[in-house]
């Protein structure tokens, strides 16, 4: 089955046509979508350097994961429907660029993996771990999530 | 030679049109400016909600401070060379721009918080530096911060939608002005 048709609708859905309508709106949630990336790479940052070895490196990590979660969360608040509103105003555009299903693809992978692999990892007690596992979530972590930010801004270019 | 004048002079420089007319060469370097919010703002707006006691309230703020200073520069380094490519690739449209001269002006707001809280906030933060909630006056410097770098994201992104170009006549005369528009009453 073919998503297209579903991308048409969205791309047709009363709600944006009359929100396209608009000379500002659609910048506004651009710039919302934006000022979510600048906090959600704070969020995640703050424990990938940690785990890598950098930044805060005398903290633990668990007390970092657990202060850093609550902005983690706090992004994805603002840019999931940012997000999903930017896709549904140039849907059919989005679904003929590959960079767009790159950027889907990393992004369902990133999601899962910071809230499960990353997640135990993180707020597990530091003892009997072995010391190359941190390292390797923090790398991961971190490859993932840019090339999630670098693959939005490609869909973003005319 | 007026700035006008000078950017006009700059555009016409070998390294500005090729990029101006580069397609991966200004697409990359705009990427890079897009994609170092999250590294510059981002540690930044750590260090500021930290201040306003909204995370890591367990860490001395000295500590945040120090710690995340070397990445908070690393992306403003990041941001300021990017910045000024973006720039050079355009000048004077940029410069005739509301939204990129609402920018600046908020950069050098922010550079002086910044330079005000190093200055005068900063040096006695060993009364407070394990305060969960920081004292009013530190709160104050970060919740200013954070609507700084929110409002500069913002005008930054409008920057590419100039709704008030000099070519749209007739316009107020005040937009002309911080436009930067020569009318014929100038």
């Amino acid at each position: 089955m073919s998503l297209l048709p579903f991308f048409e609708w969205c791309q047709n859905a009363e709600l944006i046509v009359s929100m396209r309508s608009s000379l500002w709106l659609f910048p506004v949630i651009e710039s919302l979508h934006l000022i979510g990336l600048a906090l959600i790479g704070g969020a995640l940052l703050i424990v990938d350097l940690r785990l890598l070895g950098f930044g805060l490196r005398h903290q633990p990590v668990s007390v970092l994961a657990r202060d850093a979660e609550r902005w983690l969360i706090a992004s994805l608040v603002v840019m999931l429907p940012t997000g999903f509103l930017l896709f549904m105003s140039s849907a059919v555009k989005c679904y003929y660029l590959p960079v767009f299903w790159v950027k889907m693809a990393t992004l369902v992978l990133a999601l899962v993996f910071t809230f499960s692999i990353r997640r135990r990892v993180t707020m597990a007690a530091e003892t009997g771990v072995n010391p190359l596992w941190p390292k390797v979530v923090g790398g991961v972590s971190i490859s993932l999530w840019s090339t999630v930010a670098i693959a939005g801004r490609f869909v973003g270019f005319p | 030679m007026s700035l006008l004048g000078f950017f006009d002079w700059l555009a016409t420089t070998a390294g500005s049109i090729a990029l101006h007319e580069s397609h991966y060469a200004y697409r990359i370097v705009s990427t890079v400016h897009v994609v170092t919010l999250s590294l510059f703002v981002g540690t930044a707006a750590m260090l500021d909600l930290r201040l306003l006691g909204a995370t890591m309230r367990s860490v001395p703020v000295s500590e945040v401070a120090r710690r995340l200073r070397p990445w908070t520069a690393a992306g403003f380094v990041l941001m300021t060379v990017s910045g000024a490519l973006l720039f050079y690739a355009n000048p004077s449209p940029r410069y005739l721009n509301i939204f990129f001269r609402a920018k600046m002006a908020m950069l050098v707001l922010a550079g002086v918080n910044a330079w005000l809280f190093h200055r005068n906030v900063f040096p006695r933060a060993a009364e407070w530096d394990n305060d969960p909630v920081p004292p009013r006056r530190a709160r104050i410097t970060g919740g200013l911060a954070l609507a700084l770098w929110a409002l500069m994201i913002v005008s930054g992104r409008m920057i590419a939608y100039d709704w008030f170009d000099c070519g749209r006549q007739p316009q107020p005369a005040i937009i002309n002005l911080l436009e930067g528009c020569l009318t014929a009453s100038r």
